[in-house]
C-alpha cells in the first residue's frame, strides 16, 4: 500500500522512515541480551537471532522454561517474538519462518514446511510449484540427483540442510575484545625467548592504546597460534587496573614457568594475539613524595605476582558473610578480584572472644561425657586425647536456617565455650536437641586462642 | 665458659668485635612490634624489633591456635591498614582448622587487613614466602608450618631473615607442632595456652598466653612471661593468676632446647 493511500485511510498515521542500520543495532543487541542463555548466538538478520541452546536449558528447568523466559522479555521490550526449536540451525530457522500449521513431532513438521521455506529465488520456487512439489516432503521423497539436475545444486544443498543431512553451522557473535593487538610472521616463530620478545612488543602497542584510552588493563590474554593449527592461550589478571607493561611482562613470565605443560612453539609460532578483554578507567597516579603510593602498590603487586604464581585462589581476602552459621559467616574470596570490604560485627566490649581463632570445617566428632539433657560437657576426647574441662560458658544455641530449607529441618546446635585444665579453650557443641533426635552427637568446632 | 681451644676462642672474639662495629646484622631496628605491656617491651628493649625475624613455636599441636593468635595479634596491633600476610599450605585448614574471620574480629583485630595465601606444598611455601618478605608495605608476614620443616634449613632460614631485614618487613614463622631448631631468628619463643581470669559463673575469660623466650639475639633469654589480651585496651597486661596456679618468677633461667645449639 502506498504511503499516501494509507494516509489517506487513517488521517493521524505515525511515519517513521526505515533505518536498516538502527534495526541491525536493535538486533544487535538483543543478541548481545542472548548471551544470558548461551554463549553462541549468531544473528540472522534482519530480523533473526539463532540460539544454540544445546546443554543450556536446564538453567531453565527445560526447553519450554527458556522459550517462556527469552518470550517474556522480549514482550516487555515490545516485540512479537516467534520462535522454533529444530534439530539443526536451519530446521530451526525454517521452522520459525514458515511453519504455518502445528505437527506432531519435529520431521513431520518440517517436511509440512512448503517449499518457500528453502528460500532459493523466485523462479525455482516457482517452478517447484508447478511440479506439483508443494512441500518439502514432497521433495525429500525424489532423489537428490534428479533435484540437483533439474534445479540446480543450490536446491539441493538447501534441501540436505533443512533435513539434517549437512551440516548447518553456526556463525556465532562474539564480543570482541575492546583492545587486541596481534602480529602475523611471514617465517614461524620457533624460539620461545624471541616470542617472549614479540609478546612485550605487544603489550608495549597494547599499554599505548590504553593510555590513549585512559584506561587500565585487568585481565591480559595472550594466545598462540601455531603453524600446525594447534593454539595456546595464556591468561594474567591484576588486582587493579594497570598500563605497567613491565608488572603485565613480569606476570606472563611468572605464569609461563609455573605452566605444568610448558608452552611448545613445535614447529613455530605463525601468530601471535594479545587481547585485553577487561578494562577499567584508570587515571594517571600521582605519587606521594614520602612514597605512600610506591608501597601500597607493592602489596598489591605481590598480590598478582603470587596470584599467577598459586592461581587465582592462592591468594585470599576475608569478607563478612550475613548469616549466623558460623561456617558460612565468612567468605575467603579471590583477593585479586574481592568485593570491597564489609564491616564485620562489633565485639561487645569486656567480653572475651565468643568466636574461635581457628575454625574446623566440617566440624570434628568428639566424645564427650555431659548431662543428659541439656547440660554442659565435663569431659571430651579428642584426636586420642582427654580433656577434662574445668570452665565453661553456654549453650548459645543456634538454630538452623529453617527458612532457607524446603521440609523446614535441620538440627539446633548448642554451642559451649569450654577450657581444660591446661587452659586450652575450645568450642564444642551437641548437634541437635534431645527432642529433635534420639542421640545426638558432640563436635569440636574450633579452638580458641 | 672456658673455650675447649684457642682458635674457636680467637673466632669468638672476632665475631664480637664484628658486632661492636657495626657489621649488618647489628644495624639498630627501624621500629618495635609492642606489646602494649609496659615491663614486657621494655625487658626486649621496645618489644619485636621490625624487619628481623622471629619465631612462634607451639611445641604441643594443641597451642596452635595461642601461638598464630598471639603473632598475629601482634602484627594487626600496628595502627594503620598494612596488610598482614598469611602463608600457610591447603591441608593446614583441615589440620589446625580454618583461620575465622570473625574470631579475629571478636579479638579486635580487622580482619580486612588479612592476606591469606595458600600453597600446595611447603617448598612452594618457603618461595613464596621469599618473595611475601622482599615486599615492602605488609604489617608482618606470618609462615605457618607443621612439624619439622626440613627445607627450613640454616640457608634458607637467613635468606629469608636477609631478604626481610633489607625490605623492613617483620617476619613472624609460626612453626607448630615442632621443637626449637637453632635458626637466625632474632627471637625465639615458645608459646602455651594459659588458664585464664574466670569470668562469672565460671566461663573462660580472656585469651592468656605462657610466654618463654628461649633465645634472644642481642639479650638474655629463658625469661617467662604470663599475659593476656586485652581487646579493649588493644593491649596485652599481666595475667592474674588464679590461686591454682603457682606464681611464676619473673626471670628465670631455663634450659631452653635449641638456644645453646644457635
Amino acid at each position: 500500500m502506498p504511503l499516501a493511500d494509507a494516509r489517506a485511510q487513517v488521517p493521524d498515521l505515525t511515519i517513521v522512515p526505515h533505518d536498516p542500520v538502527l534495526d541491525q543495532n536493535w538486533l544487535d543487541r538483543l543478541a548481545q541480551g542472548c548471551a544470558r542463555y548461551t554463549p553462541l548466538v549468531a544473528l540472522d538478520a534482519p530480523d533473526g537471532l539463532i540460539l544454540d541452546i544445546t546443554g543450556c536449558t536446564h538453567l531453565f528447568e527445560d526447553e519450554a522454561g527458556l522459550i517462556d523466559d527469552i518470550e517474556r522479555r522480549l514482550t516487555r521490550l515490545g516485540m512479537t517474538p516467534r520462535h522454533a526449536l529444530g534439530p539443526t540451525a536451519d530446521a530451526a530457522r525454517a521452522l520459525a519462518r514458515y511453519q504455518t500449521r502445528p505437527a506432531p513431532d519435529e520431521p513431520t513438521a518440517i517436511r509440512r514446511l512448503p517449499v518457500a521455506a528453502l528460500e532459493l529465488d523466485a523462479e525455482a520456487t516457482t517452478a517447484l510449484v508447478r511440479a506439483g512439489l508443494k512441500t518439502i516432503g514432497d521433495l525429500a521423497a525424489r532423489p537428490m540427483a534428479n533435484i540437483a539436475a533439474r534445479f540446480g545444486a543450490a536446491a539441493a544443498m538447501a534441501l540436505r540442510r533443512l533435513l539434517g543431512d549437512a551440516p548447518s553451522p553456526l556463525d556465532p557473535r562474539v564480543t570482541p575484545p575492546p583492545v587486541a593487538t596481534e602480529r602475523r610472521f611471514a617465517e614461524p616463530v620457533a624460539s620461545l625467548p624471541h616470542a617472549t620478545r614479540i609478546l612485550a612488543e605487544l603489550v608495549d602497542e597494547a599499554i599505548i592504546e590504553l593510555g590513549e584510552r585512559g584506561k587500565g588493563g585487568r585481565h591480559f590474554r595472550a594466545t598462540f597460534f601455531r603453524s600446525d593449527g594447534l593454539a595456546r592461550s595464556i591468561a594474567v589478571e591484576t588486582g587493579h587496573a594497570t598500563r605497567d607493561a613491565g608488572l603485565v611482562m613480569r606476570l606472563f613470565a611468572e605464569r609461563m614457568d609455573g605452566l605444568r605443560d610448558p608452552l611448545d612453539p613445535g614447529f613455530g609460532f605463525d601468530m601471535m594475539r594479545l587481547a585485553v578483554p577487561r578494562l577499567e578507567p584508570l587515571a594517571a597516579t600521582q605519587l606521594k613524595l614520602e612514597g605512600g603510593e610506591v608501597r601500597a602498590a607493592a602489596v598489591t603487586d605481590l598480590v598478582d605476582r603470587l596470584a599467577t604464581r598459586l592461581g587465582r585462589g592462592g591468594v585470599r581476602k576475608f569478607v563478612a558473610a550475613d548469616t549466623h552459621i558460623p561456617e558460612q559467616a565468612q567468605l575467603a574470596l579471590p583477593a585479586i578480584d574481592a568485593p570491597p570490604p564489609t564491616p564485620w560485627p562489633a565485639p561487645e566490649p569486656g567480653e572475651p572472644p565468643l568466636r574461635p581463632f581457628y575454625l574446623f570445617d566440617p566440624p570434628q566428632v568428639i566424645e564427650v561425657i555431659a548431662e543428659v539433657p541439656d547440660g554442659p560437657p565435663h569431659r571430651f576426647r579428642w584426636r586420642r586425647a582427654t580433656h577434662a574441662i574445668r570452665r565453661y560458658e553456654g549453650p548459645e544455641r543456634i538454630a538452623s536456617e529453617w527458612w532457607r530449607r524446603r521440609d523446614n529441618a535441620g538440627l539446633t546446635r548448642d554451642y559451649y565455650r569450654v577450657e581444660d585444665e591446661r587452659g586450652r579453650r575450645y568450642w564444642l557443641f551437641r548437634h541437635g536437641l534431645y527432642d529433635e533426635k534420639p542421640d545426638p552427637r558432640w563436635y569440636i568446632h574450633g579452638v580458641f586462642a | 665458659m672456658r673455650e675447649s681451644s684457642q682458635p674457636l676462642a680467637g673466632l669468638r672474639q672476632r665475631i664480637a668485635r664484628l658486632a661492636a662495629t657495626g657489621g649488618p646484622e647489628s644495624r639498630p631496628a627501624e621500629g618495635w612490634l609492642a606489646t602494649g605491656h609496659d615491663a614486657f617491651d621494655a625487658a626486649l628493649g621496645g618489644g619485636l624489633a621490625i624487619g628481623r625475624t622471629h619465631e612462634f613455636f607451639a611445641a604441643d599441636a594443641l597451642d596452635a591456635s595461642s601461638a598464630a593468635a598471639f603473632a598475629a595479634l601482634l602484627a594487626l596491633r600496628t595502627p594503620g591498614k598494612a596488610p598482614l600476610l598469611w602463608l600457610r599450605t591447603v591441608d593446614a585448614g583441615r589440620r589446625t582448622g580454618h583461620i575465622y574471620a570473625p574470631g579475629i574480629a571478636e579479638l579486635g583485630g580487622d580482619p580486612d587487613r588479612l592476606l591469606l595465601v595458600e600453597t600446595a606444598d611447603p617448598k612452594m611455601l618457603l618461595a613464596c614466602a621469599n618473595d611475601a618478605v622482599r615486599c615492602a608495605g605488609s604489617a608482618a608476614v606470618i609462615v605457618e608450618s607443621w612439624g619439622k620443616f626440613p627445607l627450613l634449613d640454616l640457608t634458607a632460614g637467613r635468606r629469608l631473615a636477609l631478604g626481610a631485614r633489607d625490605a623492613g618487613t617483620t617476619l613472624l614463622m609460626l612453626r607448630l607442632n615442632a621443637v626449637p631448631t637453632p635458626s637466625v631468628a632474632e627471637t625465639r619463643w615458645n608459646i602455651v595456652a594459659a588458664p585464664s581470669r574466670a569470668l562469672e559463673a565460671n566461663a573462660p575469660g580472656a585469651p592468656a598466653f605462657d610466654l618463654e623466650l628461649l633465645r634472644w639475639r642481642s639479650g638474655p633469654a629463658g625469661t617467662r612471661w604470663r599475659l593476656d589480651w586485652d581487646k579493649d585496651e588493644q593491649a596485652f597486661r599481666n595475667a592474674a593468676l588464679s590461686g591454682a596456679v603457682l606464681p611464676l618468677a619473673a626471670r628465670r633461667t631455663v634450659h631452653p632446647l635449641g638456644a645453646e645449639a644457635a
